[in-house]
């Protein structure tokens, strides 16, 4: 932690698990467009009660999420710091990305977005598991799980719709640099593999995104019957 | 066929002294052929100061043949101007049209402050290679004869290319954190490539990282803005070989 390799090494392990979890939620979440939404029923009970993943990995996650978010403003302090004088004139385009140079801004969107998220799911969920005590996940009639529907019910609002959708374009950005930038900070730089992990980085980058949105659109526009 | 010249107008950064609030200040400059390197032009603006009766710009320069690292400048808003692979010192007023503003500034980073106008000061950098940018040899006499000890050719190359940092510090200019991480993991990846160098290697990874920290550069985030500007072409490679031998130093030093 005390030097800038370390916690650029750190920056990057946090980095690889968030991707590792945006992963496994997108599988889990596409599985709402198949059928009617069984798959995703079931899928969303057992995340939501098994509690290897609640009380083991959850904690893991809320912690990872915390690191990358903080680590990432101290950084950028640290960073504007070590240029106290600006230049007149610059031309950073000439030279970097602007993923590259904009990952505070995109992630802090990120994290925005994962305020109003935990609001629309997560506070909801924990108040009718750990407050209300239901365990069950079933619906008022008791036997069909309730995951499904209330997804379907979150997304009938446009306004959330598009705020969602605009935050996955932020995550987009955010993960076209921070996928293959991880590899390198954790010192992965090979001429035979480098070119293939910063394609798979921008496939990743640019599918799991647009799968979140098409998802969100998709149940705007089939609405619970 | 007959030259034409360029009329031009250079926004500079001057500034008295270490300690003294710099700001830019505008010359125009008129006859400039596309034949001269860029240290000509501004030789030829230092003339016209003197005999103005005005102070000369202070800037660093010394071989002028892109090897020495002493010339530096940020010019419109790229290190060492806009051309590739090159410093200063070769840069080309071709690159520049009649009529154009050139902004003109030092390389800016707190661990380069600067000295006077144009000239930062830049021994950072040796403390950086004083803490470890060195091996030891046996010089009493029996010298083992470097070219006894087979070494892979790709690593051969690879240490001769990352040995061909000239530590101009344009990868700390270009660098939005103003990180030296391109310069030290090529003066790290020079040694450690070699058997030469693996003696020292642990030591010297973790006190040429800690001596960088100390020495108030920002952190690296992989924008590889260091690496297309830098006149050498040193790779990011470096910068990952670096973070892999850091790792692998910090766990398994002595206590």
């Amino acid at each position: 932690m005390k030097t800038s390799i370390a916690r650029k090494v750190l920056m990057a392990l946090s980095g690889f698990f968030l991707l590792f979890f945006l992963l496994q939620h997108f599988v889990i979440n596409f599985s709402s467009v198949f059928g009617d939404g069984d798959g995703f029923n079931s899928a969303s009970h057992f995340m939501g009660t098994n509690s290897i993943i609640q009380f083991g990995l959850q904690p893991v996650l809320i912690f990872g999420v915390i690191f990358h978010l903080a680590m990432g403003i101290y950084l950028e302090l640290q960073n504007n710091k070590a240029r106290s004088v600006k230049y007149a004139m610059n031309k950073p385009g000439a030279n970097s990305s602007w993923m590259s140079r904009n990952m505070i801004y995109t992630g802090l969107m990120v994290m925005l977005f994962l305020g109003l998220h935990f609001y629309d799911f997560w506070i909801p969920e924990i108040k009718t598991k750990f407050i209300v005590g239901d365990m069950t996940g079933l619906m008022a009639d008791g036997e069909t799980l309730r995951y499904f529907h209330e997804l379907q019910l979150k997304f009938q609002d446009p306004i959330r719709v598009a705020l969602y959708c605009v935050s996955f374009i932020f995550l987009s950005l955010h993960l076209l640099h921070g996928f293959q930038s991880a590899f390198q900070s954790v010192g992965f730089n090979h001429n035979r593999y480098t070119p293939i992990i910063k394609k798979l980085g921008n496939l990743y980058a640019v599918l799991v995104p647009l799968g979140f949105i098409f998802i969100a659109v998709y149940h705007y526009l089939n609405p619970p019957h | 066929m007959s030259e034409t010249t360029m009329n031009l107008t250079l926004k500079i950064w001057r500034q008295k002294d270490a300690k003294s609030k710099g700001k830019i200040v505008s010359y125009p400059i008129s006859g400039i052929s596309g034949h001269m390197s860029f240290l000509e032009m501004m030789d030829v603006l230092n003339e016209q100061l003197i005999n103005e009766g005005q102070e000369p710009v202070a800037f660093d320069h010394d071989c002028r043949e892109g090897i020495c690292g002493s010339c530096s400048l940020h010019i419109n808003g790229e290190a060492h101007g806009p051309d590739r692979g090159v410093t200063t010192c070769q840069l080309h007023m071709r690159m520049f049209k009649d009529g154009d503003t050139i902004f003109i500034e030092p390389f800016r980073a707190k661990a380069f402050p600067v000295i006077k106008d144009l000239i930062v000061d830049r021994t950072s950098f040796d403390r950086i290679q004083h803490a470890g940018g060195f091996i030891s040899v046996n010089t009493s006499g029996n010298t083992q004869d470097a070219n006894s000890i087979p070494i892979p050719k790709a690593d051969a190359d690879k240490a001769f290319d990352a040995a061909t940092c000239i530590g101009c510090g344009a990868c700390v200019a270009s660098c939005k954190n103003a990180s030296a991480m391109l310069y030290v993991s090529a003066k790290v990846a020079q040694f450690s490539l070699l058997p030469q160098g693996k003696v020292e290697a642990k030591d010297r990874v973790l006190n040429m990282v800690e001596q960088m920290d100390k020495e108030g550069f920002g952190n690296c985030t992989n924008t590889g803005a260091c690496e297309v500007e830098c006149p050498k072409g040193i790779s990011l490679e470096n910068i990952a070989r670096m973070n892999n031998e850091y790792l692998k130093a910090s766990i398994t030093r002595e206590a």
